[in-house]
């Protein structure tokens, strides 16, 4: 079937999907560590530390979501381990998250060795296209559980932050931690929950890298999706269903690139390639201003003093 | 300017005035011990990715591990190098420290400015770089160059993804339009048109060579717009072949043999087989003979080959396949034989006007053959 | 007496103390691994420091380093934390390679200081951009910093694949070559270019301007507490814009030496990491200049024993990458031990 121009449409629709699920992991992990008051610039190396766990243990297990249950719990341990450290005293949350980055990827690479060359088995997918008799649509539409999942993590996230104690808890401890101590609260402890549980989906979206889309474990396979997490979650303003939106839009703005090159319209690819990054930086532009502090933005946030 | 440093480094590999010398090196005693301890020829091999891609690196890893076995040969690797001042450190570390008489910077970009910058102060060393761009008279006596016309797998490779296309569509996942990954393209059209003239090679262009996810959007955009036998040039083709399997289309592999990634739609594939060409090297070394400055060959030479074809390719399209295969394997194919136009229309190669194999004419490859989508401009 | 004794041995201590934790983690980690440890630190002292050949393989990976670090150490001064080190390494590599063709009959000091100019010039813009965009717009200057790094690789693939392609360099797209006469040769009696000497330059220089001016006083004084800086009349804005092109220009003499130290091209091998490098090597000397010699030279080492480790032992590359990140970790964890360690000595002798 001929789709011509139409396909770059679809290829934007579906990458908005394909491409977007692990933006949305990661954010959403970003998003939950920063509303509690830190920042974890470390999430590349948890992402990629998610995605080698999780191949490795569907390979082993033959179950590739036990794959993604371990990335998950590989991306809390190095969370975890990231806002412990933080959690004493003068220690830059910036500073340490490069290290983690570091530290991620590199214990990755080490011990992802053997698993470049076994071909693990991949997770499902679901079609949600099968109302349509174009297969260009069905294949956009044809998605995996985790976007699901993350869209419904994404709801529950901002409702829980909303309405619940744990939810005002984690927002308190965000915006003042001198109040959060006059409180009561346990400033440290609940910083150290959140930058786990944030470790835990962003290990999630690295294992959707690795085991659904593009599935394969390689050294080059993440290109900083991870890195971006933090430019996305001030593009959503600190909201987990915007970080819904963003990721989606960053998906498309990916997919742009090789469709357009597969219509026909060929010069500029570096620059069509970019385009992602010069969307969220004219974003940034347009809407910050110094007269105003940003919506939803958390004050003890080092990125926003 | 570097005279003098040079004429040091000529006496410390010459090895009479070699103690004297190593001592502004410091540790004497270990690097003694590294130079010369057996006979064994010490060959080191540099990858600029890491040695398990499923692709360009791995290829050259098995080649390397083909030789570490023999057992009058110590070889010995590093992965990752980029392409900067670190490769030249990497070169004069294993010959200063390992001892190598032959080092192989299998990388494209380590040839300039690199190599050319260490070899001559290692005139003794042996440099060959996997590329083809050795010159005579304009680069250093002990460099070499070592290259494969892997475009004649890819031609045959053609020749099957073009049978075997429904829609006569194929397409084709690149890193960069550079004459190496060009000559793929036009090859891979030339051979499907060859026996289907009405094909067409639908290209896109990633910009660099290691990049997965991008790698897979363009092959589902690929699909998308109709094509249903796809091949790529990128460092490693594992994620192409596996989005084509999983979109239920045809693939021929790049590199390596990648038939367990798509047994169902893997047809045929284009490999090196670098093995060869080293232990060819390790034995000339071995026998003191000179090192050739140019090895260059295909099919017939057996630096490249043909992954075996999948059960499902019918027995026509072997058939023609195969006829192209004898005829490159006795040395009497010409591809690039007029007349030829690019996508644009202009007459590339003039009727009657024929470019072997071995033209330097094809290196310098700018354009692309008629019949394929695409464009070389970035 | 023994207090400043103290002051003085505190950070030698704290840093002796996090080398010494940090080595015993790696040896570990290798040791699960498989490999002995003590092999392991015996060859990598070998291939960073143990002949002169390993010192310049450390040096000549140390020089890059100590500008990059200087893109995120001089704006941290005003409390502004820059990652966009790569940008600018990018952007004035390429840049001083622009200039250079555009003189092709100039003497080769002309060329080469026009080169330097041009270099850091660009690079000084181009972290300009996220200062001015963090004063006039309050958006995070992190993340723009970041994101321009993507922006100019980009910038530098588009351009040196069309306009500025040289048809020659056929399978490698560059630049046009400088020429040979243009090239910045070594350091007389080494292998060393002369990169190293401007990067101790600059970290110099960098510390006697934040540390014994007005300037750098001032700054610190922004850095501390920006209303305060502004009720004592100082020009934040000001201050700002110029750190940022200062520590852009560290970054772009960076880009501008591996062009014509190294490749004589502008191309893509200009984004060799060396702006994440400088990134951990600033906050490990803590944004000292001065400190950031040592540190620079230190990781030029871990990185010079990649190779042996890889040869004698097996071991993948991955391996230093781990051994950074437990070094890093573990000296930044450490900031914390500052201050408490000379209370603790105080009390005792009390």
């Amino acid at each position: 079937m001929e789709v011509g121009w139409w396909g770059v449409l679809i290829a934007v629709l579906g990458g908005a999907i394909r491409i977007g699920t692990p933006f949305l992991f990661v954010s959403l992990g970003e998003c939950l560590t920063e509303k509690s008051g830190r920042i974890n610039l470390g999430l590349e190396g948890t992402l990629v530390m998610g995605a080698m766990t999780g191949y490795a243990v569907s390979l082993h297990s033959g179950s590739p979501w036990l794959g993604v249950l371990c990335a998950g719990l590989a991306g809390m341990v190095l969370g975890a381990l990231h806002s412990w450290i933080c959690s004493f005293q003068r220690v830059n949350d910036i500073a340490v998250g490069i290290a983690m980055m570091l530290f991620g990827t590199g214990l990755a690479f080490f011990l992802g060795k053997p698993y470049i060359q076994p071909s693990a088995p991949r997770l499902p997918s679901i079609d949600l296209g099968a109302w349509s008799d174009i297969p260009q649509l069905q294949a956009a539409l044809q998605i995996n559980a985790l976007f699901l999942v993350g869209i419904v993590v994404a709801v529950v996230l901002g409702w829980m932050l909303k309405n619940t104690a744990w939810g005002l808890k984690v927002r308190v401890v965000g915006e003042s931690a001198d109040a959060a101590r006059a409180l009561g609260l346990p400033v440290d402890r609940i910083r150290i929950l959140s930058t786990a549980q944030g470790g835990f989906l962003a290990g999630i979206g690295g294992s959707y890298l690795s085991l659904y889309y593009p599935f394969n474990w390689s050294e080059g396979l993440s290109s900083g999706q991870g890195l971006m997490a933090v430019a996305l979650v001030i593009f959503a303003r600190w909201q987990p269903i915007g970080c819904l939106w963003v990721s989606l839009l960053w998906g498309g703005a990916a997919a742009l690139g090789p469709s357009l090159q597969s219509v026909g319209v060929t010069g500029g690819y570096y620059i069509f390639n970019a385009i992602p990054y010069i969307m969220t930086l004219a974003m940034m532009i347009i809407t910050c201003s110094p007269k105003r502090t940003l919506v939803g933005v958390p004050r003890e946030l080092t990125v926003t003093r | 300017m570097s005279e003098s440093r040079k004429l040091t480094r000529r006496q410390v590999l010459q090895g009479t005035a070699a103690a004297g010398a190593l001592g502004m090196l410091g540790n004497v005693e270990w690097i003694g011990q590294a130079w010369g301890a057996s006979d064994k020829v010490k060959m080191g091999f540099i990858f600029v990715g890491p040695r398990d891609d499923y692709g360009y690196n791995q290829a050259h890893f098995e080649g390397k591990a083909a030789v570490a076995k023999l057992d009058w040969v110590k070889a010995f690797d590093e992965e990752k190098v980029p392409e900067t001042i670190e490769v030249q450190k990497t070169m004069e570390s294993m010959v200063k420290l390992d001892g190598a008489q032959v080092l192989f910077p299998t990388s494209f970009g380590y040839f300039d400015p690199h190599i050319i910058k260490v070899a001559p102060l290692f005139p003794n060393i042996q440099f060959l770089h996997c590329g083809g761009l050795y010159q005579e008279g304009k680069h250093p006596k002990n460099v070499g160059s070592y290259f494969g016309f892997i475009d004649e797998s890819q031609y045959i490779a053609g020749i099957v993804a073009g049978g075997m296309s429904k829609s006569g569509k194929l397409g084709f996942v690149a890193a960069k339009p550079i004459p190496q990954v060009l000559r793929n393209i036009n090859n891979y059209t030339l051979g499907a048109r060859s026996i289907r003239p009405n094909c067409t090679t639908n290209v896109i262009f990633t910009g660099d060579w290691s990049l997965p996810v991008r790698e897979a959007e363009a092959t589902n955009s690929l699909v998308d717009q109709g094509i249903d036998v796809i091949t790529c040039h990128v460092d490693s083709p594992k994620v192409v072949i596996t989005t084509a399997e999983k979109r239920g289309i045809y693939c021929t592999g790049y590199h390596c043999n990648q038939s367990k990634l798509a047994p169902k739609g893997y047809l045929t594939g284009a490999e090196w087989n670098w093995a060869k060409v080293y232990m060819d090297y390790a034995d000339m070394i071995r026998k003191g003979q000179t090192v050739p400055h140019l090895v260059r060959g295909g099919l017939k030479e057996g630096i490249v080959k043909v992954s075996d074809y999948n059960q499902v390719v019918t027995d026509a399209v072997r058939k023609q396949a195969d006829a192209a295969k004898d005829k490159f394997m006795g040395g009497g194919m010409v591809v690039y034989k007029g007349p030829i136009k690019d996508n644009a229309g202009r007459v590339v190669i003039a009727a009657g006007k024929e470019h072997v194999q071995t033209d330097i004419w094809l290196e310098s490859m700018d354009w692309l053959v008629e019949g394929v989508i695409g464009s070389t401009k970035s | 007496m023994p207090q400043t004794l103290n002051k003085a041995l505190e950070p030698f201590l704290i840093i002796v103390g996090s080398l010494t934790v940090s080595m015993v983690l790696f040896g570990i980690f290798v040791a699960s691994a498989g490999a002995d440890p003590f092999e392991v630190y015996q060859t990598m002292y070998r291939a960073a420091f143990g002949t002169s050949f390993s010192w310049q393989n450390t040096l000549v990976r140390a020089a890059p380093l100590m500008l990059t670090a200087l893109c995120t150490a001089l704006p941290g001064y005003l409390g502004l934390i820059i990652i966009g080190g790569e940008g600018a390494v990018v952007m004035g590599g390429l840049f001083a390679a622009i200039v250079a063709l555009t003189m092709p009959t100039a003497p080769p000091i002309v060329v080469l200081t026009t080169m330097a100019l041009a270099g850091m010039i660009a690079g000084g813009v181009w972290l300009m951009i996220g200062g001015a965009l963090r004063h006039y717009r309050a958006v995070n200057e992190t993340i723009s910093s970041l994101l321009l790094n993507y922006i100019a690789i980009a910038l530098l693939n588009h351009l040196v694949t069309s306009t500025f392609r040289d048809p020659e360099s056929l399978n490698h797209p560059s630049t046009h070559h400088i020429g040979e006469a243009n090239m910045i040769g070594v350091i007389p009696g080494t292998d060393l270019h002369w990169g190293l000497v401007f990067g101790i330059v600059a970290c110099v220089i960098a510390w006697f301007l934040m540390h014994h001016t007005v300037f750098g006083f001032a700054s610190q004084i922004a850095g501390g507490n920006v209303r305060a800086a502004q009720v004592a009349g100082l020009p934040v804005g000001r201050l700002i814009l110029i750190i940022c092109c200062a520590a852009g220009a560290a970054g772009g003499l960076a880009g501008m030496l591996e062009v014509a130290a190294i490749h004589g091209r502008a191309n893509d091998t200009l984004n060799a990491n060396y702006g994440y490098a400088g990134i951990l090597v600033a906050f490990v000397a803590r944004n000292n200049p001065l400190a950031i010699i040592p540190v620079a030279v230190l990781l030029g080492g871990i990185r010079a024993s990649s190779g042996l480790l890889q040869r004698t032992h097996e071991l993948p590359d991955a391996t230093v990458l781990v051994m950074q990140g437990i070094i890093f970790l573990v000296i930044l964890f450490s900031e914390t031990l500052y201050g408490r360690f000379s209370r603790l000595q105080k009390q005792g002798a009390s």
